[in-house]
């Protein structure tokens, strides 16, 4: 075999997409080269692109799953608009995603599996490697399957085995590509094969085959050098969205002492939480597999009311489910988080695709004056925080806290700093204590406007709560009509003085100009990458991004004030923006939506601004 | 079987000091209709809790909404007075958060039958270990007098004006086909049986259901007549008793004998038929065949089973949570957050 020895060429970044059939194990190959990229110093950030389906039929459309890998020697926010390189397991996963191709593009292609089948059931009329429609980008013709299968000729390993590991082998073309070390993936499949010797050494053997045949690749020109980016000092790991918030919920159980209670069902794209959480049961966290949504949050309101910090976690189709529960939290004024991975809708919609049209929902859709906080994650690392916050203010406050994170967040992965759980904020719940002879169920703190929690089994506290309305202080059912406009009133009180122990909203940029960027939630990368492009750019443009929705920081007005024009940008038909101009009607708004089930390119965003910019 | 004469849940303190009633009356005016059956649960339930002996802090009642649901305050213990249909989730969720709570449902045919059936199934499957109070009136009251799935076909409601054209449910059935360990009968008026069986509740380990048929006197009066009325009541009515022949009738002749796989009525001393050959009830059985054909009983051909139908000995799903979590802090990889967050691929930059 000739060994090529390609240029290796200095890149600031590049965003690297691994597609190919669902059972081609891409979302493996795709972690994998994330976590060699990390630990080579770059800063990363992933999002897997998966169907519904578990398993499509073979080399078809609907079966591709991609995972795209964003690397790069700056900080960076977001896995990446475009892609630079591109592999393609098959026919299939080569059309659905050369849209998302930059031109130039280098695409790594397993020449073996274009044959005229799964070329005809990917809907190509005439093989793409051959008609020239592919002379935009710089194809890599590679024989992974057969090449694969070479790396075992002589050796006694199945051939399914043999073939299952066509993705180890293309990782390990890769990893050449990217001038990366093989080290941290072997140590990865010894871990994970350590009781299954034939897994073991064919998948090494997989991996070290590719990365040597990728030597000999004719049509590999040059390599990629990304240097390691410039990180605060500090112990890393990468971590997703959703594994991210069931670890600020066990960081928030230990700092207030409160025993982890989950009441869910399982949803896309939420489970991984449930999933992740029901790991840790020796650090006491109760994990309770419900009979449905409704049950779900029913058992965590019986356990908040029993003394525990408790869960739900569900999508939007589980939070209409959960609506009536809410309520009756409410007027019991007991802790609860719900946390809503938001997915695309209404209805069923489309699950694996993400979108933050659930705003309304959480904020109004409840029967009566139903006022909840309202809290979202920013990022898959900010998850972390934002679920230990909504934990803190739920048993702090004794209200329901509602956390929207999203799909996309939630299965994103990106470089997580690792804190120490004593650096984290204090979590007090004001606990009612035994025998208290001035006891009261309904009796408020004066400034808070905060009832106590009183523990069934605690001496001396006895007492009932429930969904009928109840006297102010003591706490028995009454129908009286002063008394319900001023529960009403506290409740509502209540939760918007909650802002008075919350962050006000950050600013990146100047605090005046001439357009202020809004967003909230799981855009915040996207948001962030393309206001400091504009902001390079010289353009007297900021960003403030809302992690806490309702109530609304305290400085919101404050922001907005100095700037001519503000633009709020969102993954929905304008609910964040409507909610904005009924809480603060004295400003003009201008908005850009999109509901498409995809997160916003930095691109478009930039043009909107340009656009606004130019406007009169 | 030596579990009948001992608390064998240990995990709930008891009382160091002898309780009464009083120790239970809430200061809530009772607001049930007069004549409702309700009245003689409330009255049973403040006599059993302090015979159980637990603190009284240790009592929890939770229950859903309708007639039934009031409940919770009406008896001085926790409470929490939950929404329709949901009490049994509510319920599940404070016993696993606190095994160490007594922990009451007060629920009715609507609650747990209907918008609730789902829960209800469900929480008897899981073995949680709490009592259930079904408050069986085959109406639904608070919204004044629609059928129930309870209600008998045929039956004549505001919403079924030409009697209703569904079967109606046996709740012993729904409890039993659902894997249940618990299920117990009883009549409003007979409040000794009821206190008893409360007891016996109390004593078993997981989920214990106690249908209570009870006369709603403004929608539904009389609908238990066949079995109440002073004229049938003796025939009509097989009072249980774990080990003892199952005999009735007013001349206490009848009894119940299996022939085969079903069982059937006979009079004894007639046709040569032996007090023998009386089936034996044995509400420990693990076996649900019997306890299934009994719940299943109904007039003319049949008495109505009373009491204790099934006790059998399961483990609780509260019980197997704690002892997951006691396994997993001994054996378990991670002991502190801080472990979780520095475990796997860690990586420093300095």
């Amino acid at each position: 075999m000739m060994i090529n020895n390609p240029e290796i060429k200095e890149l600031v970044g590049a965003v690297v997409k691994f597609a190919g059939d669902s059972g081609d194990g891409m979302q493996l190959s795709g972690t994998l080269f994330s976590e060699a990229a990390a630990k080579a110093g770059n800063d990363i950030a992933t999002f897997p692109d998966y169907p519904a389906e578990i398993r499509a039929p073979i080399n078809t459309i609907a079966g591709v799953s991609g995972f795209q890998v964003h690397v790069s020697s700056n900080r960076i926010y977001t896995p990446g608009d475009n892609c630079d390189f591109l592999v393609a397991m098959n026919p299939a996963s080569l059309k659905i995603n050369l849209k998302w191709a930059k031109p130039g593009c280098a695409i790594i292609i397993d020449f073996d599996t274009f044959d005229k089948k799964a070329l005809e059931k990917a809907g190509y009329d005439s093989n793409p490697l051959e008609n020239g429609s592919l002379a935009d980008f710089k194809v890599i013709k590679a024989a992974i399957s057969t090449q694969t299968c070479n790396v075992f000729m002589d050796l006694d390993i199945e051939s399914k085995l043999a073939e299952r590991s066509r993705n180890m082998f293309t990782l390990g073309i890769v990893l050449y590509v990217f001038n990366m070390q093989m080290e941290s993936t072997i140590e990865y499949l010894k871990s994970k094969f350590s009781k299954n010797v034939a897994s073991l050494s064919a998948n090494t053997l997989a991996l070290k085959g590719g990365y040597s045949y990728a030597s000999t690749l004719s049509d590999l020109q040059t390599r990629v050098n990304i240097l390691p980016a410039k990180l605060v000092k500090g112990k890393y790991r990468t971590i997703t969205g959703n594994t991210a918030t069931a670890w600020g919920l066990l960081a928030a159980s230990e700092r207030s002492g409160r025993q982890i209670f989950l009441g869910s069902y399982p949803i896309t794209p939420a489970t991984d939480i449930m999933v992740e959480l029901a790991k840790y049961k020796s650090l006491g966290a109760i994990v309770f597999q419900a009979e449905d949504e409704i049950a779900g949050i029913c058992s965590a309101i019986g356990a908040s009311y029993a003394g525990s910090l408790a869960i739900t976690t569900t999508s939007g189709p589980g939070l209409s489910l959960k609506s009536e529960a809410i309520g009756l939290a409410v007027m019991t004024e007991l802790p609860l988080v719900i946390i809503d991975v938001q997915r695309a809708g209404p209805s069923t919609g489309m699950p694996t695709k993400s979108e933050q049209a659930d705003l309304y929902q959480a904020l109004f859709g409840r029967n009566g004056e139903c006022p909840v906080v309202v809290l979202a994650s920013s990022s898959p690392a900010d998850c972390f925080y934002a679920a230990y916050k909504a934990a803190k203010i739920a048993m702090e406050h004794m209200t329901p806290v509602i956390l929207l994170s999203d799909g996309y967040i939630a299965n994103g992965s990106q470089l997580f700093k690792i804190p120490a759980v004593a650096d984290l904020a204090e979590i007090k719940p004001l606990l009612a204590e035994a025998n208290d002879p001035d006891f009261k169920p309904f009796h408020r703190d004066p400034i808070t406007l905060v009832r106590k929690w009183a523990l069934p089994g605690t001496e001396g506290l006895r007492h009932r709560v429930g969904g009928l309305e109840k006297e102010n202080n003591i706490g028995n059912v009454t129908t009286d009509p002063q008394n319900h406009q001023l529960m009403v009133d506290l409740r509502e009180a209540k939760v918007q003085k909650v802002a008075d122990f919350t962050d006000p909203v950050k600013l990146i940029g100047r605090p005046e100009g001439d357009l202020l960027v809004v967003s909230w939630g799981g855009t915040m990368g996207a948001m962030k990458t393309s206001v400091e492009a504009v902001q390079n750019d010289n353009k007297k443009v900021s960003l403030a991004h809302f992690e806490n929705i309702m109530p609304l920081p305290r400085n919101t007005a404050d922001v907005f004030k100095n700037f001519r024009k503000i633009l709020v940008c969102e993954l929905n038909s304008g609910q964040f923006v409507n909610y904005l101009r009924m809480t603060h009607p004295e400003y003009h708004y201008q908005q850009f939506n999109k509901v498409q089930g995809l997160p916003f390119m930095i691109s478009e965003l930039i043009s909107k601004y340009n656009q606004i910019l130019e406007q009169k | 079987m030596n579990v009948q004469n001992k608390f064998t849940n240990l995990t709930i303190e008891r009382s160091s000091v002898p309780l009464s009633k009083e120790d239970f009356v809430s200061d809530q005016m009772v607001r049930w209709c007069p004549g409702c059956g309700s009245h003689a649960i409330l009255n049973s339930v403040a006599q059993v809790f302090p015979k159980i002996g637990y603190k009284k802090e240790n009592f929890m009642i939770v229950s859903g909404i309708g007639c039934s649901s009031r409940f919770p305050y009406y008896v001085n213990t926790y409470g929490f007075h939950g929404i329709h249909g949901r009490a049994s989730a509510i319920a599940t969720g404070v016993k696993i958060a606190n095994p160490r709570l007594s922990v009451w449902i007060a629920t009715g045919d609507g609650d747990s039958m209907a918008i609730g059936g789902n829960h209800f199934i469900h929480i008897v499957r899981r073995n949680v270990d709490v009592n259930l109070l079904l408050f069986n009136n085959q109406i639904y009251g608070l919204t004044k007098g629609q059928f129930s799935p309870t209600s008998p076909i045929g039956t004549i409601t505001k919403t079924s004006p030409q009697g209703t054209i569904e079967h109606s449910f046996n709740p012993g059935e729904l409890v039993i086909g659902s894997q249940g360990t618990f299920f117990a009968r009883v009549i409003d008026t007979n409040q000794k049986m009821m206190t008893e069986v409360m007891f016996e509740a109390a004593r078993h380990d997981g989920t214990s259901v106690i249908e209570i048929l009870q006369n709603c006197v403004i929608f539904a009066d009389k609908a238990y007549a066949n079995i109440t009325s002073k004229d049938l009541r003796d025939d009509h009515q097989l009072h249980l008793e774990h080990g003892k022949p199952m005999i009735f009738g007013k001349d206490k002749n009848k009894g119940i004998r299996l022939n085969g796989t079903q069982l059937e009525v006979i009079s004894i001393g007639r046709e040569g038929v032996m007090s023998d050959d009386i089936l034996v009830h044995d509400q420990y059985q693990i076996d649900r065949g019997i306890h299934l054909m009994l719940a299943q009983m109904t007039p003319p051909d049949f008495p109505v089973a009373l009491g204790v139908i099934r006790s059998a000995p399961f483990s609780t799903f509260d019980d197997q949570i704690e002892d997951q979590i006691k396994v997993a802090k001994s054996n378990g990889k991670y002991h502190t957050v801080d472990e979780v967050l520095n475990s796997g691929d860690v990586f420093v930059i300095d």
